[in-house]
């Protein structure tokens, strides 16, 4: 039997490994000591683990430099210190940044509030697959252009892009290169060398690490780095970001890179053959659904897919007592607009309204895969039996051609 | 979100579900919303001699609130006569339903959903109701 109920949405956030956990415990109880206090055994406990996290972190990315790595308090933080530091740092070598239009709202909103501030910000578009079109990137660089910021993987549709090249033309052309890469680390090989990133942004949350606490890769040579802090105080983190280092977390985001790394192989294998059980399980039983991005390159947990005729929320009523996943329905969201992922890859609205976004993780089992498909596969069916849309394209209506009656 | 008991009712065991014959003369079809909106609605109406609502049906697209919205007119518009029916107001199913005000659109749909389906039914026999023709 399968335990209830099933979570399937690790894109969110995930639980902390027990390995993790128990890594973090001495931090939490007797070893409690401040990492900048410099003359008693217990700050020395504490900047010692705190540097030996920083080494697993730093390995983990590819970072030859442990000192690249500043702690934060999780990506979102790491975004706005690498974006606002950048264009505070570099403005009078020029004002004008690029990103993309499926970026996290982390990167997005922080773009709003540099260009209110007086900077010029483009914003790329993706193709239906979800990636960028890296001739339209070449052109947007001009010699004002003082950083591109591409996510790796994209949150929802799991899309990644090709981090490789842009950072090969980012160095071409002399333009600093930030990558968000909160779903991408622990899942997929990084080497910030071989990439040619220059700022990554990680989390500690989505790699079975705990909440509150994530790093800002900052490179140190060709070129070195240099960003305006966005947090005063005593200078911690080569000044970049003060306040006293949350030292249980940074422990446990450093185990949580140690094991994602040493077991990448494997387990990116394991969670692909879950994936693509899950895809060719609904596939099989359910007809007009639709992936949304890029199949091949995606991160090999996540799954998004439009099950037309059904809207998203309706659908999760009646999964989610048992079933943990998200939606890009309106209707999820308080601000009614569907998924402006989806709406970046060119996916009507129609269909944003019923896709579901299932994230797979390390501890989801087969039998649990089996289980989703099986409820799924049985809502699906019963709320196409309530849908008119559906029954309208039985009966072979073009459901795009229609008048409807807007409110 | 959390839905109120009696949303989860009507969705878990929605009322009335399907459809009745669109061409039917003594049936009114009222369809309503977009589906780029995320809520479409088709409310119908078989209407007896005398003017009574004999049968209501529906079909919707949209989230548990607004399926839940529909079942319930299809329920209270079911033995009303046509002037009964118009004045169900979209508040009644708020309240009914316990819908937060996110959900409220769902409710004004509904009523629009049984207002379109009284004026299909008039435009398919001028001269029926007391409204005669004003309601098309």
């Amino acid at each position: 039997m399968v335990k209830l109920p099933i979570y399937m949405d690790y894109h969110a956030t995930t639980p902390i490994d027990p390995r993790v956990l128990e890594t973090m415990m001495p931090a939490l109880t007797d070893e409690f000591g401040n990492a900048a206090s410099r003359n008693h055994s217990f700050g020395w406990k504490a900047e010692h683990a705190v540097e030996e996290a920083r080494s697993k972190i730093a390995k983990l990315i590819g970072s030859e430099d442990p000192k690249e790595i500043i702690f934060t308090s999780g990506a979102t933080e790491s975004n706005n210190l690498a974006l606002k530091g950048v264009a505070e740092m570099y403005r009078e070598k020029g004002d004008h940044l690029i990103t993309m239009a499926i970026e996290h709202k982390a990167v997005l909103d922080t773009c709003k509030t540099l260009e209110r501030k007086g900077f010029r910000v483009t914003t790329l578009p993706v193709n239906r697959e979800g990636l960028i079109d890296l001739n339209e990137l070449r052109n947007a660089i001009t010699d004002k252009t003082i950083l591109i910021s591409i996510m790796m993987a994209n949150n929802e549709i799991g899309v990644i892009q090709e981090i490789g090249e842009i950072g090969k033309l980012a160095k071409q052309k002399g333009v600093i290169f930030h990558t968000d890469a909160s779903q991408a680390a622990g899942k997929i090989e990084i080497d910030v060398e071989k990439l040619g990133v220059d700022l990554l942004s990680l989390s500690a949350h989505k790699m079975y690490g705990p909440k509150g606490v994530g790093a800002l890769y900052v490179r140190k040579k060709n070129p070195r780095v240099r960003l305006v802090p966005q947090m005063d105080g005593g200078g911690h983190e080569r000044g970049m970001r003060s306040g006293t280092l949350n030292v249980p977390g940074i422990v446990g985001l450093g185990r949580a890179c140690e094991i994602a790394g040493a077991e990448m192989k494997e387990e990116s294998k394991r969670l692909f053959s879950l994936r693509e059980r899950l895809r060719e399980g609904l596939l099989r039983e359910l007809d007009e659904i639709y992936v949304n991005g890029s199949l091949k390159n995606r991160l090999p947990n996540n799954l998004n897919i439009s099950f037309a005729y059904v809207e998203g929320e309706s659908l999760l009523m009646g999964i989610n007592e048992e079933i943990a996943v998200s939606s890009g329905s309106a209707c999820t969201s308080a601000t009614l607009e569907p998924s402006y992922v989806l709406k970046a890859l060119g996916v009507g609205e129609d269909l944003a309204h019923t896709s579901i976004r299932f994230g797979l993780g390390r501890f989801n089992t087969e039998e649990e895969v089996d289980y989703v498909i099986k409820r799924m596969v049985e809502t699906v069916r019963r709320l196409r039996e309530l849908s008119p849309l559906y029954e309208m394209a039985k009966e072979g209506v073009n459901i795009q051609k229609v008048q409807w009656k807007k409110e | 979100m959390a839905y109120s008991d009696k949303v989860k009712d009507h969705y878990d065991h929605p009322r009335n579900v399907g459809s009745l014959p669109k061409e039917d003369p003594t049936v009114g079809t009222g369809m309503v919303g977009a589906p780029e909106c995320g809520d479409v609605m088709k409310l119908q109406i078989k209407v007896s001699e005398r003017g009574v609502i004999e049968d209501a049906k529906f079909k919707t697209f949209g989230c548990g609130s607004a399926i839940a919205s529909s079942s319930l007119a299809t329920e209270w518009v079911k033995g009303k006569t046509i002037e009964e029916a118009l004045k169900i107001k979209n508040t009644d199913i708020v309240q009914e339903l316990n819908l937060p005000p996110i959900k409220i659109h769902c409710s004004v749909l509904a009523e629009d959903a049984i207002r379109a389906a009284i004026a299909d039914y008039y435009k398919k026999n001028a001269g029926a109701g007391p409204e005669d023709g004003k309601a098309s």
